[in-house]
Formats: structure tokens, sequence, C-alpha cells
């Protein structure tokens, strides 16, 4: 498998007037071909400004720094404005949360379509016009010519996120970044909309950032899932590893609060994660979820938490507790 | 136990859309019908996709908004003979986002008593420890007295709102969406407040969700609404373990529980949610239904008992299938 993003060390500084905000440290993960990786964790752990430091639109205050970024090899953090907004929606595209607000009101659908292709390639308009209609139909929009006349307020929102998907289809991109596509969609459209996107990516072979904060969701579709905290990847691997074996106090918490009906019993109690999300302006030394932490010694005041291996190959987790005793963690949070 | 607080008989809503400049308004009904009757300490589920009705119902029940037709009975009283403090009294709500609910010039203290200065509390001396009290109990530190919504979380904010609808005693709290725009970790401290303050307080809860996991999780009974009817109504247990209606079977299908490789699940519900300006005939699911029978698109379909479900849908009249 070939990599068509590589990220490593990451990290976003914004400065605030009360410091140095640092919404986001030293993420690194890999992107195969025909891969999907799910981004998942809270609101304000980092998650997006993970995506839109990808994509190169940070806020214009925002400062990025990485060790690497890399996307199908070529050195993203130095390419100039101009690559940059060639490589955006050409090579790699985004689908937003909320395709109302992501859609020009004042165009049609054909012609925000169209556009997405004429940008980066030299194509006539007739051809931008049937790839136009090719896409929606793939994306299961019927009588899709005629769709191509409609403005977005005449579409449901379900069509909407269809149409945002197409768009970013147009020019055949190696990475599509999906930020909480379905959050704002009921949940039977949710299904078809993750349904279309797994089949679409599987079919053009793409590799596929998927950020949410459903886990529902990200045990579905996730190939490999990092699951952040704080800004800081504090665990990832394979799907089945991260809800099978959990590591880390946070994910195992995390897990423990949702209901899943047919498992968790009927009105008991649900677990709970206490305390709120420590501020991340200034320096912070130790490991972040501490204060919320079942588990916390005292070396996670002071000492820097990196990342290690779990039991087995591929998965790894940000803590100072040792394999086998997470591992035990997790079999009596699952047996209790 | 089986004291009825609210009754809905035939209930209806209907608003006049204006379909454009120089054009007649074009009735919509957003709830068409709906008969329901809600238990003293129950948790009533209302399930179903955006625009069905679900919220048009609680405004009504709680007096916001008046029924076209029907009845609405709270403790055997009509509703439309109550008096709004009256209503207040019995029935309070809990919204969805507690950053608009709540007024963000007012201080927690203050958005909590308001409803006793509302109701002319006759004791005001008591008012401080009334809310202190309440604070407590929706595990609200006394010190957040003074402060303001924008200095507090998203889930204090959300006990602010439980407190606020609590401190009258009301029978029934009507939750709409309260957990919608919380996160996973706040979600579940809510959902175990809210039901431990039912067992303390004794409360019946009318739950409005998208969340069919939280559903599951506290509700006692559930009413699956599709274009403005009650389609199928059961205890959770058995909605749950035998959905009849192809409605409910679509919707608790695509329930994503966090089982990695089971993948998304189809549910085959296939055309999008019609205009409800404009519903289909017959029974309004026939077009997305993928067991529709020949008469579906003809016959509107009546509430028939199945087993312990009430459900309302032609595969379980066993005489029109006949005929078909």
């Amino acid at each position: 498998m070939s990599a068509v993003l590589e990220v490593e060390e990451l990290s976003v500084d914004i400065p605030v007037s009360a410091g140095l905000l640092h919404p986001v440290q030293g993420v690194s993960f890999t992107v195969n071909r025909g891969e999907t990786v799910c981004i998942v964790g809270e609101s304000g752990c980092g998650k997006s400004l993970t995506a839109l430091a990808i994509m190169d639109l940070l806020p214009s205050s925002a400062r990025r720094l990485a060790m690497r970024l890399l996307l199908d090899g070529e050195d993203m953090l130095n390419a100039s404005e101009r690559r940059m907004s060639d490589i955006r929606g050409s090579k790699m595209a985004m689908i937003f949360q909320e395709p109302m607000t992501s859609l020009n009101p004042a165009y049609t659908i054909g012609n925000q379509l169209a556009e997405a292709l004429t940008r980066h390639r030299r194509v006539s308009r007739e051809q931008a016009r049937e790839r136009a209609v090719f896409l929606l139909e793939k994306v299961g929009i019927t009588a899709a010519a005629s769709r191509l006349r409609q403005y977005p307020h005449q579409l449901s929102g379900g069509l909407r996120q269809r149409v945002m998907i197409a768009m970013a289809l147009m020019c055949g991109p190696d990475l599509i970044i999906a930020d909480e596509p379905t959050t704002a969609l009921d949940v039977t459209i949710q299904a078809q909309i993750l349904l279309l996107l797994a089949s679409l990516q599987k079919e053009f072979q793409m590799g596929m950032i998927l950020i949410t904060h459903d886990l529902g969701v990200v045990a579905r579709v996730a190939d490999r899932v990092a699951v952040m905290y704080a800004g800081q990847v504090i665990e990832a691997g394979d799907a089945r590893q991260i809800f099978q074996q959990p590591m880390h106090p946070y994910t195992q918490g995390l897990l423990d609060c949702i209901p899943v009906p047919g498992k968790t019993q009927r009105g008991a109690h649900l677990g709970a994660i206490p305390g709120i999300v420590p501020t991340l302006i200034g320096d912070f030394i130790g490991c972040r979820f501490r204060e919320r932490c079942n588990y916390a010694m005292v070396d996670c005041v002071s000492e820097e938490v990196s990342s290690r291996d779990a039991v087995q190959s591929g998965h790894t987790y940000r803590c100072l507790l040792g394999a086998q005793q997470c591992a035990d963690n997790a079999k009596r949070k699952a047996s209790a | 136990m089986t004291e009825t607080v609210i009754e809905l008989k035939d209930v209806t809503r209907t608003f006049m859309i204006s379909a454009g400049a120089f054009r007649a308004k074009r009735p919509l009904h957003a709830v068409n019908g709906v008969s329901l009757t809600i238990k003293r300490g129950e948790v009533i589920g209302l399930v179903g996709e955006s625009g069905c009705g679900k919220t048009t119902l609680a405004r009504m029940m709680l007096g916001l908004l008046p029924a076209t037709g029907g009845d609405i009975r709270i403790e055997g009283l009509p509703v439309e003979t109550l008096d709004r403090l009256a209503i207040a009294r019995m029935l309070q709500p809990i919204f969805q986002d507690p950053y608009s609910s709540l007024n963000p010039r007012k201080s927690v203290g203050s958005i909590i008593a308001l409803p006793l200065k509302v109701q002319n509390d006759p004791d005001p001396a008591s008012w401080r420890q009334r809310v202190e009290q309440i604070m407590e109990l929706v595990g609200l530190p006394s010190r957040l007295y003074q402060n303001y919504p924008n200095q507090l979380s998203g889930g204090q904010r959300q006990r602010v709102a439980i407190a606020r609808a609590l401190i009258n005693n009301p029978q029934v709290v009507i939750c709409d969406e309260p957990t919608s725009a919380l996160d996973v970790s706040v979600q579940s401290q809510i959902l175990n407040l809210l039901q431990d303050l039912r067992r303390e307080l004794g409360l019946t809860y009318v739950l409005i969700s998208h969340n069919l996991a939280v559903v599951e999780h506290i509700a006692t009974r559930v009413a699956v609404m599709y274009l403005g009817r009650v389609v199928e109504e059961a205890e959770t247990e058995t909605l749950f373990a035998n959905p009849r209606h192809p409605y409910t079977q679509a919707l608790l299908t695509s329930v994503l529980t966090p089982e990695p490789g089971l993948g998304v699940p189809d549910t085959h519900l296939g055309a999008t949610f019609p205009n409800p300006v404009d519903p289909p005939s017959g029974c309004t699911f026939h077009p997305r239904c993928a067991q529709a029978l020949a008469h579906c698109p003809r016959v509107i379909p009546t509430m028939t008992h199945v087993g312990e479900t009430w459900v309302e849908c032609h595969l379980y009249n066993g005489s029109l299938r006949k005929v078909s």
C-alpha cells in the first residue's frame, strides 16, 4: 500500500490575548490509498484544526509547524500559495459539515460542480457538464441532468451533502477529508451518506480522513482510528484494536459513556468522565488527561508522555501505564 | 403508576404555508391525528426524522401552540381552559441547545429563580435557599450562583436548564433533544442525572430524540412518528426486540453501534423524506417502503394491535391483506 498523505509532528499555534494557544500538538499519522482513517474526539480536541492545517486553510493568525507533510510524496510545507490552490480541490478535497453554508446560494449546482473541474483541468464546459452528470448519478441523485439547473436551496439536506460529495470528486482527488459529513443529517440519511462515501472511496481507491465525534460512525467506517484529546493523538490503531482493546483511560472512558442497544443494561448508570478539558494556552507539561483520569499517578504531572506500543503491533497509545496494565483495566471495565 | 397525566386524542396541527407571491397558501399538516396517553412515571420516547412533527406535538402539550383539532388534556383538564401559568406548574420543557436557551445577561441564580417569580411564589425569602437546594440536586456547585451562562461549560448549562425546569416541582418534563448538543462524555452525565431525578422525584418524561440508542436506554415506551402521525407505539423492550412497522425497522437498522467490522447498514429507504405539503396518498410511507403492497398507495392504514404493539401498517391488517 502506498501512502497518500504523511503527517509527522503537526502542530498549530494561535496567539490569543492570554498567550499562545496550542490546539494541535505533535499529531502524526499516515493515510494509505484506499484507506479510511477516522479522527475522533470531543469538541475542542483539535480534530477540525488538524484537517484545516493539512489543507492549509487555517485562519491567518494561526501558525502551522510540522516535521513532514507529504501528499503523494510532494512536500506541502514549503509549497507556494499558488501551488496549494492547485492542489486543493484537485488532489485533495474537503467535505464540510453543513452543506448549506459551503454551497454558494447564488449559483446553480451545475455551475458550481463544473467550476470545480474547469478551475483545475483544461476541459470544455460540455465535458465538465458530462462529468457533473456522471458524478451526480454516482452519488445517487436521480434526474441528474435537470438538477444541474437547480439552486442549493431547492435541495434537501441529504441531497445537498450528496452534491458536496460529487463536487469533491470532480477532479478525482487522491485524498478526501470529510469533516463531520453527517452530523447535520437525520440518522437514516446519515447511514445512506456513509454507505455512499465508503463505496465511492473503495471504487476510486482514494484515501479518506473522516472527522467525527460519533464512535458509532467510527466503528462502522474506519480502517484505522486516531483518538484525539486536548490537541494530541492519545491512541491510534486499527478499528478493531481500538474498540475491542482500548488502551488509553480516555478511550476506555469514552466507550463507556455511550449506551449500546442490546449491550448496555437499560436504565443503568452510564460511565462518565468527570472534569473538563484543561486549557491549552501556554506550555503544558505532563499528561493532558491526568485530572480526569482514574489511574493518574505522581509522574503524570511531571513527565512528558510519549506514544508507546500496545500489545498488538500498529496500536499505539500515549500513557505512562504499561500495556499489560491498560489491557487489564479494559478487561475489568468490560466485565463490570 | 397507571394514572394518566397527559392525554392526546386525535390531535392535529395545520400550518398555512405560503407557496409564493400571488399563490394561495397551502395547508401543511405538521401533526395529523395523534392519539397518545402518557401515564405517571413513564418515560415516553418520541422518535422520527426531522419534520415528522415531534417538536410541534411537544409545543402543543406545553400550550405554546394551539391545536387545530382534537383534544389535549393535562391531568384530565382540557389544555385550552388552562392559562399559561397553570400549564407551566405542571409541565416544563428542557431544550436542545443550552447555549441559546439561557439568558446570557442573567446570573445562574436568577435564571433558576425566575419560574418562582413568574408564578408569584408567596415566599420570596426562601427563594435563595430553594435555588441552592435544586442546584445541589442537579449537581451544580453553589459557588456558581452568581456566575453567568458564558462562564459555564455545556454540561453545566444544561444542568441550569434542568434546575430551572424542576424548581416548581412539575409533574412532567418535556425533554426536546436534551443531549444532542453535548459531547458524549457530558451526554452520559446528563442522562444519568435525568434518570436519578426521575427516580427521586417521581417525574414523567416526554423524551424527544433522534438518537435511538439514548431513547432505548431511558424510555419506557416509544412512539415512532412519520409525517405527523404515530405509526408505531410499544414498550421500549418490545419495540426494539420486534419492530413491526417497516419505517421503525429502517430506523433501528440505521443505529450505528460502536461495533467494528459490521460496516454501514443499508436502510433501503430509497427516496428522501417526502414534501409534507404534498404528502403521498394512502399510507404516506409507501414510496420509501420496501415491503409496500398493491393497495398501500390507495388505502390509508388504521391503527391495529399486533401482539403488544400498536402499529399503523397494512402488513398487519389481515383482512385487507387477503383482498390484495
